[in-house]
């Protein structure tokens, strides 16, 4: 042997046996989005001062440092907006011609996707949702909303056959922090291709996007009032939903809320769409693709933190495969990659607030309270901000609050059944009707029991897939309307007959 | 396991309620994890460690009809020393060759760790007598070779006679056992489903591979991330069951260093670490070395060094 090939053998010998590989950090660069240090209201098409003179400081919750200040628009900022959009909808933006309604649609939708890096990243850093989420779902799905709504702008007669639609006036929509973008997308886009105009209440705590969008509406050069934001909490929110100027209030949020709007509403004749909470069933059967149910159920609970409505929290096991599906769940749990939300290999971001972490510790502690059996994989937490390690409870009963109330966090409840009528009547077993997942390899199974479960979507083999094409909302307590589709314009149009 | 024993043959029941069972893949759901797991952000210290992985666990080939005793022997001497400027790059794992150049490419390899892998089976298509494949295996492993590359026989099965496949596997490894590693293609290329992938990767597992591989590199389509990662969760199955380790090779469309990471990010998040060794993961390659090698004096120096300065063999 020639002493420099015993020297390769050598190097090779000692080649290092790996014992970790842990991946740099890959943060995406914050700069790119600008960040003004304080907002005014957008109202007419300019940022104004709120009257009320209030203002409250918004966040990153990864990092408990603030982003902003954003104002707290009172009665008067309210009115405000309202009259503002009340003007650019008689002054024009009704008569307008649907096309050219469609043009500025278009224009958006580009706008979006143009800038989607600056939306992605500040969308992760003011909700805490990770960069790889927001940048492939929120804001290309956001894009997608206007360009679906503004190719139905000039086709709304055949969207309604026999019907005449006409716009309903000012909408008054309120949006809800845990996909702050996209559910901007869902409510604006149809309510402006419909000839609505708008004011818009973000969330409390994810107004930044929001406040970055009217750029977008600047640069598309929407007319002025078309489209109002008025930032602020609940009360700001109540101001909004009782102005007798709002013709048309759409809430997505908590059903408690969704309950005490539509106590005010009652009598007003002001129409109304809620989507509200959900605790949607994931049915696993024992003949589904084992691995990936196992990626549907992790993306279906553990897919935004969990903070998604439709989130398939109560996991409906079929008793013959609970073993190995509890087994091969932990294991990809472990895998999770919890952390800094910018980093491009983050999985799990953020929880949203210092408020929301404590909902679901304490909803967490009583599912210990209650005997269920909790697994949480080891996992390094970053020391400042909110997180929540993603947790799974197994021996859960119905009867528990983790089955029964909503989280709104990374957390799942695993039950088994028997027969498929039994999954039908635990997973239907709930206030609430979203959503519901269903994994089997038998194409008749899947259209059966889609049939029996009373929730407004049913994804089969798949979990958390959205469309601007498919129409989205609930039964029962988690609302009534649909947002997306031909479905999603009826909310805003006034149908005559011809 | 348990089967029932009065059931007509070939009607196994299971008598116990959960795996091992053949499974099914849904592939909508395999390809978007393989997706996702390819976005993965690989850099700096982790992408260098990646790199230098990847030339460790690289099976370095050669399956032209042109291969010469010349061209052989140039590729092993590039094998062992891939970059001579560089004596922190490893020796890659093996070389791959045609089984009548197997005793040049011993003979330039001996002393050194790297092994030599020869194709056999009436390599790519397989389509030959069961005789003379068998032949062909005896001969390459008397002489010398150190790791067997058979391909399963895609007629056999798409025509649903998974015993002769499974036989066939069988007989090859009776040959190799103690002697030679076997690692089994599918040329999943030719499989049309992920169904049948699983389906031939446990049949493999079954017949005594110690390795399954995706592809010869002949067909139109060869390693894909999808593929690969419903091999690997063959892999995984049968070893959560039975404790036995079974290795991983992916070969065929490899050329890039990015591919690379995103092959290894994908074993590592789905076996995890303990695969990440030359001795349970292989990438068969022809032209990836260069590229990784070009990546690694980047990593190191910044900026990109232009080819001339890598050697092509």
């Amino acid at each position: 042997m020639t002493k420099e090939k015993r020297e390769i053998a050598r190097r090779q010998d000692k080649a290092p046996i790996a014992t970790a590989w842990d991946y740099a950090p890959a943060p995406e660069a914050r700069d790119i989005v600008k960040i003004r240090e304080r907002y005014g209201l957008f109202i007419g098409g300019k940022f104004v001062e709120p009257e009320s003179g209030e203002r409250y400081t918004t966040i990153d919750p990864a990092r408990e440092e603030p982003l902003s200040e954003v104002a707290q628009a009172g009665k008067a900022d309210v009115d405000r907006a309202v009259r503002a959009a009340h003007d650019a909808f008689a002054n024009g933006w009704s008569n307008l011609r649907p096309s050219e309604r469609a043009k500025y649609l278009f224009r958006i939708a580009r706008l979006l996707q143009e800038r989607s890096r600056e939306f992605a990243v500040l969308e992760s850093l003011n909700g805490g949702k990770p960069i790889r989420e927001s940048r492939d779902v929120d804001v290309p799905l956001a894009a997608a909303h206007f360009f679906y709504y503004a190719g139905w702008a000039d086709k709304l007669e055949y969207a309604f056959p026999n019907r005449k639609p006409r716009p309903v006036g000012v909408a008054g929509q309120i949006i809800p922090w845990n996909f702050p973008l996209l559910m901007l997308a869902w409510k604006i886009a149809p309510a402006l291709a419909a000839g609505n105009t708008v004011v818009l209440k973000p969330a409390e705590t994810t107004p930044l996007s929001a406040l970055l969008f009217c750029d977008v509406l600047r640069q598309a050069e929407l007319p002025p009032g078309v489209v109002n934001i008025v930032t602020g909490d609940g009360r700001t929110g109540a101001e909004l939903v009782s102005h007798p100027g709002v013709d048309k209030i759409a809430f997505t949020g908590s059903t408690e809320v969704g309950k005490a709007i539509q106590r005010t509403l009652a009598g007003t004749g002001k129409r109304l769409t809620l989507e509200l909470g959900g605790k949607a069933a994931n049915i696993i059967f024992d003949d589904a693709p084992l691995d990936q149910a196992v990626e549907g159920i992790v993306n279906g609970i553990y897919f935004n933190q969990g903070h998604v409505c439709c989130a398939g929290s109560r996991l409906l096991v079929q008793e013959s495969i609970y073993e190995t599906v509890i087994a091969k769940l932990k294991r990809r749990m472990a895998t999770l990659r919890v952390g800094d939300p910018l980093d491009k290999n983050t999985d799990v971001g953020a929880i949203n607030s210092k408020q929301q972490l404590e909902k679901i510790s304490a909803l967490v502690q009583s599912g210990i309270d209650e005997g269920a059996e909790i697994y949480q994989p080891p996992c390094r937490l970053p020391e400042r901000g909110y997180w929540f390690v993603p947790t799974v409870f197994t021996n859960v009963a119905q009867s528990y609050r983790i089955a029964q109330e909503e989280i709104f966090g990374p957390v799942l409840s695993v039950l088994t059944f028997r027969t498929p009528d039994e999954a039908v009547e635990k997973a239907n077993n709930t206030p609430y009707g979203l959503s519901a997942g269903v994994w089997t390899e038998k194409g008749s199974r899947i259209l059966a029991m889609a049939q029996r479960l009373r929730a407004g979507v049913v994804w089969a083999n798949t979990y958390n897939r959205f469309d601007p094409a498919s129409p989205f909302g609930g039964y029962k307590e988690s609302g009534f309307g649909r947002e997306g589709g031909r479905h999603g314009l009826e909310p805003y149009v006034v149908l005559d007959n011809p | 396991m348990a089967t029932a024993p009065v059931l007509p043959g070939g009607f196994e029941l299971p008598l116990e309620p959960r795996l091992p069972r053949l499974g099914s893949v849904d592939a909508v759901a395999l390809e978007e994890r393989a997706a996702a797991l390819a976005t993965r952000s690989i850099k700096r210290e982790a992408k260098l460690f990646a790199l230098d992985l990847a030339i460790r666990m690289m099976d370095l080939t050669t399956l032209e009809g042109a291969d010469t005793p010349g061209k052989v022997a140039a590729l092993s001497s590039k094998g062992i020393r891939p970059d001579p400027s560089d004596p922190n790059i490893p020796s890659v794992a093996a070389i791959c060759v045609y089984p009548n150049l197997v005793p040049y490419a011993l003979e330039r390899t001996r002393g050194t760790s790297v092994k030599v892998a020869s194709v056999a089976t009436a390599f790519p298509s397989g389509q030959s007598s069961i005789d003379i494949k068998l032949a062909e295996v005896r001969e390459v492993v008397e002489a010398g070779a150190h790791e067997v590359d058979m391909v399963i026989d895609r007629g056999a099965f798409l025509s649903g006679r998974y015993a002769k496949v499974y036989d066939e596997i069988v007989r090859v490894k009776e040959i190799c056992a103690g002697r030679a590693h076997l690692k089994v293609i599918l040329e999943t290329g030719e499989l049309g489903t992920y169904d049948n992938v699983r389906r031939a990767s446990l049949l493999a597992i079954a017949g005594g591979a110690d390795f399954i591989k995706t592809s010869t590199g002949k067909a139109a389509t060869n390693a894909t991330l999808p593929v690969q990662l419903c091999m690997l969760e063959a892999i995984r199955d049968v070893h959560e069951e039975t404790g036995r380790v079974v290795g991983m090779k992916a070969a065929g469309g490899i050329r890039q260093s990015k591919q690379a990471v995103q092959f290894l990010v994908q074993v590592h998040e789905t076996l995890g670490l303990p695969w990440l060794t030359p001795d349970r993961y292989r990438l068969g390659a022809s032209t990836l070395l260069n590229d990784v090698l070009m990546q690694i004096r980047k990593e190191r120096t910044g900026r990109y060094q232009n080819p001339d300065y890598f050697t092509v063999d």
